[in-house]
């Protein structure tokens, strides 16, 4: 498993990357969590975060480095990011339930209240989500971000939702 | 005749930046492009870019492309469109067709920013309707906005195969995989998990054999590959109704073969580009070049280079003097350098540098 054959990060590629926060910070409450494990040459995040909790620093194909303790969950990098790879997980939304953000630039767009398929990293889908808002800014310059309530278990999962109006395509997930 | 202090040849990124810095430095400069409005690619990269804030990191190209054009605007840059720049007489006279006949413009600098054409390869019934170009589909879906199909085999898994694969999601249509005949993915792996995110499969050491239907696309044939040979026995059919290729984009050079400029094969650059110095000008006198047409890049980097051809073009002119230009190339080309770093930028670094070199040495 890793990025370069899946096309998305393993388990052990955002474990040693910079920016995925600790177990014990996510459990604490609303978290960027930041899964860009390729040096490219890229640094908004470093810019719009209001905290100085992210640092890429000079040259700026650094991976982004997450402060978790200054990270307060406000998710302004999740819109910004070109490669659309930060997410925004709290696990202490709700007994039994996380919340994962995540940008999401497909319409239709979801409503608040709406229950919809939870996907993972390789779309898959993994749970039910129930939507508990989406944000849709003009400062997220059409990038939508869309928020989920999931069952705890699979927040470290739940990356997306499945686009809506979408016929079943064999071969999904192989 | 038109006559004009710079002429550049290619209204894209590169083309635009070269027109903004050398009229900002007060040159006249025409901007000829073979389609009917400016922008080149860019009103179609309707994606956010990497990069820095003096990178207008985060910005639509579609936006980008917005920007550019009024600013051209703005300093006065006369757009001659829908001519298509056919020859250089001379080194100082660019022949265009239109649909009225030729035109001839004559100036004192030329800056080609021609741009880079899609790959294509052959394969059995790769010249059925619903085969095209990646970059094709990308302008149907996002500026005539028509989907080319609705269930879409993709291959070629580099950047641009990454990105239309997305675009087409969001244009509503399916991909059913995207195939890659290296044992990895070419392009952003941030491209990549958008994608797989979405639920399309990246399948790896894969190619097309055969494209089906009567008379346009109804599936495709594709398989294993081992060391790029097919392994017999992993064929499988997938239905689609439209297969892209996305398998690299050659250099748009021949403009500068024709002036003479001497041109220098670097794959890493997409094929023979023309060599040209630190002050984007070409081994012939007053030709200066940008962008994809002197190796495959990015629009990003496509226009930092365009500000460096433009600003050297003006310099040369008198327009600006030797510190002003100076100080803006050692500023673009700082703004390069982090462009063409890591994984990614290494190759390309390396290859420009070599570029550079041969035209020292020449």
């Amino acid at each position: 498993m890793s990025v370069a054959v899946d096309g998305f990060p393993s388990r052990e590629e955002l474990r040693r990357s910079p920016g995925y926060p600790s177990e014990e910070r996510l459990d604490r409450g609303a978290c960027a969590v930041i899964e860009c494990v390729q040096e490219i040459p890229c640094n908004p995040c470093e810019t719009v975060c209001p905290y100085g909790a992210i640092k890429v620093g000079q040259p700026i194909t650094n991976l982004p480095r997450l402060d978790a303790e200054l990270c307060k969950g406000c998710g302004l990098c999740l819109a910004v990011c070109p490669g659309q790879a930060i997410f925004l997980v709290d696990k202490a939304f709700a007994p039994g339930e996380a919340l994962v953000g995540f940008p999401y630039e497909y319409v239709p767009l979801p409503a608040a209240g709406e229950r919809v398929p939870a996907t993972n990293r390789a779309g898959e889908v993994v749970a039910e989500g129930r939507v508990i808002r989406v944000v849709n800014s003009s400062r997220n310059d059409r990038t939508p971000v869309v928020f989920l309530a999931v069952p705890l278990e699979v927040a470290d999962e739940v990356r997306s939702m499945e686009r809506r109006g979408q016929k079943p395509r064999p071969g999904q997930g192989e | 005749m038109t006559r004009s202090d710079v002429t550049i040849i290619g209204a894209g990124p590169a083309g635009l930046a070269a027109a903004i810095e050398a009229a900002r430095a007060g040159a006249k400069v025409v901007l000829v492009d073979e389609n009917a409005r400016p922008g080149g690619q860019l009103f179609k990269q309707i994606h956010k870019f990497f990069g820095s804030r003096e990178h207008f990191a985060g910005t639509r190209g579609i936006d980008l492309a917005r920007k550019l054009c009024q600013e051209a605007q703005e300093l006065g840059v006369q757009l001659v469109l829908d001519t298509a720049a056919f020859a250089i007489y001379d080194g100082r006279i660019v022949a265009g067709t239109t649909p009225k006949g030729t035109v001839q413009i004559e100036s004192e600098r030329i800056i080609l920013a021609t741009g880079a054409m899609e790959n294509t390869f052959s394969f059995k019934g790769w010249t059925k309707p619903g085969v095209m170009g990646a970059g094709a589909a990308q302008t149907m879906i996002n500026l005539h906005r028509v989907l080319p199909g609705s269930r879409i085999l993709m291959v070629g898994s580099g950047n641009v195969g990454l990105i239309v694969t997305y675009q087409l999601l969001q244009a509503g249509a399916d991909v059913v995989a995207v195939i890659e005949a290296l044992p990895k993915i070419g392009g952003y792996a941030v491209h990549a998990a958008k994608v797989r995110r979405a639920g399309v499969p990246i399948l790896t050491s894969h190619t097309v054999l055969e494209a089906k239907g009567e008379p346009e696309v109804s599936s495709a044939v594709i398989c294993q590959l081992d060391d790029f040979k097919p392994v017999a026995g992993t064929e499988r059919e997938v239905e689609v109704d439209t297969v892209c290729l996305a398998v690299g984009l050659t250099p748009l050079a021949e403009l500068a073969w024709m002036a003479g400029c001497q041109c220098e094969y670097l794959p890493a650059l997409g094929g023979f580009v023309p060599v040209h110095d630190e002050r984007m000008e070409t081994t012939v006198k007053g030709i200066f070049v940008a962008g994809d047409v002197t190796g495959v890049e990015e629009a990003s980097t496509a226009i930092e280079e365009g500000r460096l051809a433009g600003i050297a073009a003006a310099a040369s002119l008198g327009l600006l003097s030797p510190d002003e230009a100076e100080e803006r190339m050692t500023a673009a080309w700082e703004r390069l350098a982090a462009l063409r770093m890591g994984p990614f930028g290494e190759g390309r670094q390396a290859a420009k540098e070599q570029l550079m070199k041969v035209g020292k040495a020449g």
